[in-house]
């Protein structure tokens, strides 16, 4: 498990604005510490998913600065971008093979992220005979082979139906629990971020800035049912209205 | 994690007795094979009636009825003529189809993916793809037997000119089809070049390389016989044959050589078809034709 003192991400200042003048963000700051499981909600086309490309490295921020370890970082797409050619396995082993590992390392490291994933038994199924719960399954145990310090997921959970989603949910809180990994999650779902997260900062419309920061207190692990307790409505309704209003209050 | 246990069960949901199976098989064969019987059967019908009903003696030769085309194209084994001959003649455009293919492919797998790596060259190139694409064949005829005699080189060359174009534009098409998520995901992880070509857009491309070259197979038999008709040097294949039969108004030969060379082709298509199958079949969902 990495260390749990420093910090994992940071944002100071971010803004982005397009070539075409469109203005995805203005003035994004926060920071992750490492075993810290953070989620940002916002209307869609707020800029959620170009801020994690500015924090992966695919997308240069026109102001402001990132501080992130790349070298060590995870990256889930909105559908599992798996390749349909290859196998489970194949699929896991993609990382490994791009960085170079040797053979015996990488099938190691495939087979213990297929088990920890839950899909045991379906390594030799090839993309298209899986559901989509299976394939984002699939799609985390292709990152989890390298296990990151920093895990960005990009609405990973948007495509599956509630009742799969929820069962990541709990998963994905899970694997977070044992890999010890810095988390930041984008999603629109406000149940799904509270569910997961320590805390959720709510981005405005288009430009996103940070309207709203808030800290769910549950303790980890946090167990399914913990979606009925009043406290979790209450934050749920508060999240709510900031993102009806736009302000912080 | 229990969602994964229960796929497993879904398939076989109405079970069903083994009889019940084969015969419902028997059903599905009879329906793929009973509409193009019967229609074979109307067209055999509807030759024997022009033949028969339609020609009269002098003018049956025009059309000779299918049991004539059998017996003396078919069944004539020896002599001019001959059905050894024809297929002598056969193996021989099979022979100038398979090579103009098999260059054909090289130089437009080569051509696609240097388009593939640049922009600039494809804006370069592809204008004049189209515009030998959009050459008629017997125009450069002449041409092509300027520079290159009238022997196999040349015939290798139709085949070439005519069957580069479909593999170009499927197998471009194809490198370009792979999705923008994977390459940022290969982009993230520093992949090179090399590697990205290798184990994303090659493999991503082929499903519709396959369609292109199942186009372009067609089209090379096509090719060889078209050069063969206009190069006669060297060996004889089936375009020099039909040739000749038309002149001496040989009917049941021509037809036959006119069968054969469809058979050819259609050979060639189910053979790529098989290949494609073979390679993407277990993936693709676009591997499901024949």
């Amino acid at each position: 498990m990495p260390d749990t003192s420093t910090l994992r991400l940071s944002f100071d200042g971010i803004g982005m604005v397009f070539p075409d003048g469109t203005e995805a963000l203005r003035d994004v700051s926060f920071s992750i510490d490492a075993g810290e499981f953070v989620s940002v909600v916002g209307p869609s086309g707020c800029g959620k998913s170009t801020l994690l490309k500015i924090a992966s490295g695919l997308l240069e921020p026109t102001s402001g600065s990132v501080n992130v370890d790349d070298e060590n970082l995870g990256y889930i797409f909105q559908e599992p971008t798996l390749l349909p050619w290859r196998t489970v396995t194949g699929n896991v082993e993609l990382l490994c093979e791009l960085h170079q590992m040797a053979k015996e390392e990488r099938q190691r490291k495939a087979q213990g992220a297929i088990d920890l994933v839950g899909l045991t038994g379906f390594e030799n199924h090839y993309p298209k005979t899986l559901s989509g719960g299976m394939k984002m399954r699939a799609s985390l145990a292709r990152t989890l082979t390298l296990q990151p310090h920093v895990f960005l997921f990009d609405e990973p959970f948007g495509s599956v139906d509630e009742i799969t989603r929820e069962k990541l949910n709990e998963e994905t809180q899970l694997l977070f629990q044992t890999e010890g990994f810095a988390g930041l999650f984008i999603t629109h779902s406000i149940a799904e971020a509270v569910f997961m997260s320590k805390r959720v900062y709510v981005l405005s419309d288009r430009p996103g800035t940070v309207v709203a920061k808030f800290e769910v207190p549950f303790q980890y692990p946090r167990a399914p049912r913990q979606r009925f307790d009043p406290e979790f409505a209450d934050i749920c309704g508060e999240i709510s209205k900031a993102l009806r209003g736009g302000r912080y209050e | 994690m229990n969602e994964s246990s229960n796929r497993s069960n879904h398939v076989s949901k109405q079970s069903s007795s083994p009889a019940d199976h084969y015969l419902s098989r028997f059903h599905s064969i009879l329906r793929n094979v009973l509409p193009p019987l019967t229609f074979g059967l109307f067209v055999i019908g509807g030759w024997y009636f022009i033949s028969y009903v339609i020609l009269d003696d002098k003018k049956r030769f025009l059309l000779q009825p299918p049991h004539k085309v059998l017996v003396n194209g078919f069944f004539d084994w020896g002599g001019r003529d001959g059905m050894a001959e024809m297929l002598q003649s056969l193996w021989s455009s099979t022979k100038v189809a398979g090579i103009g293919l098999f260059f054909a492919i090289l130089i437009g797998f080569v051509l696609a993916v240097l388009m593939s790596q640049a922009t600039t060259v494809e804006k370069a190139l592809f204008p004049y793809l189209v515009t030998l694409q959009a050459i008629p064949i017997l125009a450069i005829v002449p041409l092509i037997m300027f520079w290159w005699g009238s022997g196999q080189t040349s015939r290798v060359v139709v085949c070439i000119i005519i069957s580069l174009f479909p593999i170009i534009v499927n197998t471009l098409f194809g490198l370009q089809s792979a999705e923008k998520d994977m390459h940022d995901l290969f982009t993230l992880h520093n992949a090179s070049r090399f590697t990205r070509l290798k184990k994303l857009m090659f493999p991503a491309a082929l499903p519709a390389l396959f369609a292109g070259l199942r186009i372009s197979a067609g089209l090379s038999v096509i090719g060889a016989i078209v050069g063969d008709f206009f190069f006669g040097k060297g060996e004889v294949g089936l375009g020099q044959l039909i040739k000749r039969f038309s002149s001496e108004l040989q009917g049941e030969e021509l037809l036959t050589a006119v069968i054969l060379s469809s058979a050819l082709g259609v050979a060639v298509f189910l053979l790529f078809t098989w290949i494609q199958n073979r390679v993407v079949g277990k993936w693709s969902d676009r591997a499901e034709l024949i």
